[in-house]
């Protein structure tokens, strides 16, 4: 039975992915029989080639997807090398957890809330230092050239990558390595680059994969911070998949292909500046040079990062204020009037998504935890080895763009009989989840001292009771730091609920991206904060529900 | 891979799609009685009530304006209490969407049991609908209230964008296009699109249209056009090369002095009409289109608005038009529909409606068909300076047919959108 729990996992998770890409793929050669498409032929992609803008989506498609990688991984690179072996490092790891529950859609309306002119960074400089009584005429969301959007994006992506470079860290032995590096005379940055960076990097290479591919995919940020006319790629063939005259299929198929090129094109394009740069670093490390104190970079990059913490803690305050504003004019800093008004007058509008959102993303990580689960214990019990092709089939959900296995995914649903059910928006967001929480969990998992195990099975307990009472007791914090993840990931999924729910289901991540379009600022802010604040509060209680229970098992609490 | 492998697995992948094949093209142009035979067509209203009662109905509906939804919201709860309906509102992006979504079931085969049972709709998503068979009805004469539908006062409730609704749809509620200035910044707004142009070209950046992909931007080029067309005659005709040719020429001469005196010089527009209002009520726009005659009054009792905001109408008039709700071929719950469509016609929900601290749009009925109490429920609404009244409105012009929004809205794309 456990046995068969790794390939149940994988075709609940291949199938999906396969039946979805073939069913993007075949449309965008123009077989769809469905809609006279009989006959495989060029004529989608002369259609997706003559769309107005298509060259400038593609190219802002590329520009902000790269941009907003590289300028993550540039500024956690940077912070990392100013704070090994700081406190200040593990200030940051602290902050992060509550950030990363953050949906993307709830912080990109608060970061527009933030930085648009009317935005409230401009009204707290207005008028004393700018002299503004009315909001400049500046692009500063939705710029024609992705600027918002790069910004957004990076404001999220950094909080994961940091996270994913300190777990990094804690697998190699980077002070051992950054004493020794003192001991040649290296200065502290020039160090950390020339010795840690180059153990670092291999783990985090697949995050910075799924980080570049999601950037030059997403959708829900593009939608609220992008450029409109034209947006970037994925915006533009989403509104072909939605568009009546479903001859629009075809072309907005070949676009989704087209996508799925880019976004390979674009991690293989990485990989190769991976061989540059590795060469180049190779000879600038054999060069010798040991580097200066760094003192502007030590003192920089923190600073940078702090900035972009603020920057992400005032965007969920903003949306806050917002819900509980009465009049707020330009250019006053705070609401004339704080008031409940928008909250009651939304609450029963709010409950529906709010129960939508709680249910789907409680069974997709409870689906979730139980998968991985089996899948970690049929490891430990049958002695199986994971290799790379299982690792790579995790991540591989996130390292596709969504876009080009969900269109054909719905088509497939739709054959089933199960589009826009929760069974259906549940599977589909288990996709998601699932390699989430694996990932967050296996390596505590495998972790845990055998010799638990062992010595409670001399005692004669079976596998399962080891399994219940010693191996989930033990891990009980990393179990629910885990489920946290999924339930985030899944409270955050825009386009995932869209395919899969056929409309019928709505979430507050759906209503509140449809909203961004141009609801009152107070409504949007409700929604936007009702989204930040249920994954928040899945992370609390991750916390505290074990702190609870261990509150009188010192060997239990957290270092 | 050999040839035969290869064919197997295309035939093998392409299984979920080989469903019945319906080509949209072989669909009949005209439409009328879509549903023949359907059980409901003939039914006493007292079975549809009862066979509503209990059932939910997807409404999928446009979700941009918040007003609106608040609208469904009140019509759901009272659905509820009176015929035990669960109204569901499906907020869409855009309209297209739920037209996709049953042509979509349509092509699989999915003759019932739709995931779409009442639609609001006009326009050129009406066409779609009408001309590809995908509309349940004709139901509107079976609604009870439809008899006092204002279809003489109000030929736009029963002609929609020139195309007859022939009961296809049921309509709920009016709108004309008005345009809003803040009366302090614009104490003599400018009441033609040349004039328009004009003002912008003196005040640049504070003025825009909605997003020309949203029926509110499409709409500001429609009225333009009414304005600028050699012969506005021809607008209420299918889009011919030759009518299009020389009015959008006309439009786009126009269009490209105006369009770098827009907000953010005409690069970057407001996603729909209701995003326009934050920009005024920051001082962003001085002047902006929108869709409802009562906008300014309810838009300054909810502070989305500055109270100086203020309607006004172009000298040679503006467009106006009617909301219809429809109900698709394959509802699920068609009876439940049609109970939800009658109640959105009754004088209950239409005086709701046109509160002007609710929605503030003019009902599709004729108030002196109503009986007096009901006719009471409108005299009864507080009234506001920032409301134009229908006299001051003026006859609304008709819609252009609906493939000249198409159309304008694809060369607008090709010649700006790149």
């Amino acid at each position: 039975m456990l046995r068969a729990a790794p390939w149940l996992t994988a075709a609940l998770f291949l199938g999906p992915i396969a039946a979805g890409l073939a069913g993007t793929l075949l449309p965008a050669f123009g077989w769809l029989p469905a809609l006279g498409g009989t006959a495989v032929s060029l004529e989608p992609w002369r259609a997706l080639l003559a769309a107005p803008g298509l060259g400038r989506a593609v190219l802002l498609t590329l520009g902000t997807g790269f941009a907003a990688t590289l300028l993550s991984f540039a500024l956690v690179i940077a912070f990392c090398a100013a704070t090994q072996g700081r406190t200040l490092a593990r200030r940051a790891q602290a902050a992060l957890a509550p950030l990363l529950a953050t949906p993307h859609a709830a912080l990109a309306i608060g970061f527009a809330f933030l930085v648009a002119p009317s935005g409230w960074i401009a009204r707290a400089l207005s008028p004393w230092a700018t002299g503004w009584d009315r909001p400049p005429d500046w692009a500063t969301v939705n710029d024609p050239w992705g600027l918002a959007l790069v910004a957004g994006l990076t404001l999220k992506e950094v909080p994961y990558l940091l996270l994913m470079a300190f777990a990094g860290l804690g697998q190699i032995r980077a002070a051992e390595a950054m004493r020794a590096a003192a001991a040649l005379g290296y200065g502290p940055v020039t160090g950390w680059l020339k010795v840690v960076l180059p153990q670092l990097y291999p783990q985090l290479r697949l995050p910075l994969y799924a980080v570049l591919a999601f950037s030059l995919s997403v959708v829900d940020v593009a939608l609220i911070l992008g450029p409109g006319a034209p947006p970037t790629l994925s915006a533009l063939v989403l509104r072909w998949f939605a568009d009546r005259d479903l001859a629009m299929w075809f072309p907005a198929a070949a676009g989704a292909v087209l996508l799925l090129a880019l976004v390979l094109g674009g991690i293989l394009a990485w990989r190769v500046g991976e061989r540059v740069a590795a060469a180049a670093g190779r000879r600038w490390i054999a060069t010798g040079g040991r580097g200066g104190a760094g003192r502007a970079l030590r003192c920089g990059a923190p600073a940078l990062m702090g900035l972009l913490l603020a920057a992400n803690a005032a965007a969920l305050l903003v949306l806050l204020a917002w819900s509980f504003a009465g009049p707020w004019r330009f250019p006053e800093a705070l609401p004339s009037a704080f008031t409940l008004a928008t909250w009651r007058a939304q609450v029963q509008a709010l409950a529906q998504p709010a129960m939508a959102t709680l249910a789907v993303a409680l069974a997709a990580t409870a689906l979730a935890l139980l998968l991985a689960l089996a899948c970690l214990e049929a490891e430990q019990r049958h002695g199986l080895r994971p290799g790379r092709r299982a690792l790579l089939m995790i991540w591989l959900p996130l390292l596709l763009p969504q876009l080009a296995f969900l269109f054909g995914w719905q088509v497939a649903l739709v054959r089933l009989d199960l589009d826009g059910t929760a069974g259906a928006v549940v599977w589909t967001h288990l996709l998601f989840v699932l390699p989430y929480v694996f990932l967050s969990l296996a390596d505590p998992w495998r972790a845990l001292d055998p010799r638990h195990a062992r010595a409670a099975a001399a005692l004669g307990a079976g596998p399962w009771r080891v399994f219940w009472a010693v191996k989930c007791r033990l891990l009980l914090r990393p179990l629910l730091v885990a489920a946290a993840v999924g339930f985030a990931v899944s409270a955050g999924l825009y386009l995932p609920t869209l395919f899969a729910g056929g409309g019928r289901i709505a979430t507050l991540t759906t209503e509140a991206v449809t909203l961004a379009a141009g609801a009152d600022r107070r409504v949007l802010g409700a929604y936007a904060a009702l989204q930040a604040l249920m994954p928040l509060a899945a992370y609390a209680a991750a916390v505290a529900v074990p702190s609870f229970l261990h509150r009188d098992r010192r060997g239990m609490r957290p270092a | 891979m050999t040839l035969p492998r290869r064919r197997l697995l295309l035939a093998a992948a392409a299984a979920p799609f080989a469903a019945p094949a319906a080509a949209p093209a072989a669909a009949p142009a005209a439409a009328r009685g879509q549903a023949p035979g359907h059980p409901l067509a003939a039914a006493p209203w007292e079975a549809v009530l009862a066979e509503a009662r209990g059932r939910p109905v997807f409404f999928n509906a446009w979700g941009g304006d918040d007003r609106t939804n608040a609208f469904i919201a009140w019509a759901g709860t009272r659905l509820r209490e009176r015929h035990g309906i669960d109204l569901r509102h499906v907020r869409l992006r855009d309209t297209s969407e739920a037209v996709a979504r049953v042509v979509a079931e349509k092509a699989a085969g999915r003759t019932g049991g739709g995931s779409v049972d009442l639609v609001w709709i006009n326009g050129p998503n009406f066409l779609a609908m009408k001309e590809q068979g995908l509309l349940f009805g004709p139901f509107l004469d079976r609604l009870p209230n439809a008899r006092f539908i204002d279809r003489e006062g109000k030929p736009s409730t029963m002609l929609d964008f020139t195309v007859p609704v022939e009961g296809l749809a049921a309509p709920w509620r009016m709108a004309q296009v008005v345009f809003i200035a803040d009366a302090a910044r614009v104490p003599d707004p400018p009441r033609s699109m040349e004039a328009l142009a004009a003002w912008a070209r003196a005040n640049p950046g504070r003025t825009t249209h909605p997003n020309v992909r949203n029926f509110m931007g499409v709409t500001f080029l429609k009225q333009a056009l009414y304005e600028l067309a050699p012969d506005p005659a021809a607008l209420l005709r299918p889009a011919t090369e030759e009518a299009l040719r020389p009015a959008a020429d006309a439009l786009w001469a126009w269009y490209d002095r105006l369009r770098p005196n827009l907000w953010r010089g005409g690069r970057q527009f407001p996603e729909n009409g209701p995003a326009q209002r934050p920009l005024m009520l920051d001082g962003e726009l001085d002047l902006y289109i929108t869709f409802n005659p009562s906008e300014a009054a309810v838009a300054i009792a909810g502070n989305q608005l500055p109270a100086t905001a203020r309607p006004f109408v172009l000298d040679r008039g503006t467009i106006g038009n009617t909301s219809f709700v429809a109900i698709p071929f394959n509802a699920a719950n068609a009876a439940a529909a049609m109970v939800a469509a009658d109640f959105l016609l009754s004088a209950e929900a239409q005086a709701h409606g046109a509160d002007p601290r609710v929605l503030g749009n003019p009902t599709v009925l004729d108030l002196a068909a109503l009986p007096p109490a009901e006719r009471a429920r409108f005299a009864a609404l507080p009234r506001s300076p920032a409301i134009l009244q229908p006299e001051a409105l003026g006859r609304p012009l008709q819609e252009p047919h609906p493939s000249w929004m198409t159309r304008i809205t694809a060369e607008w794309e090709s010649r700006y959108g790149r």
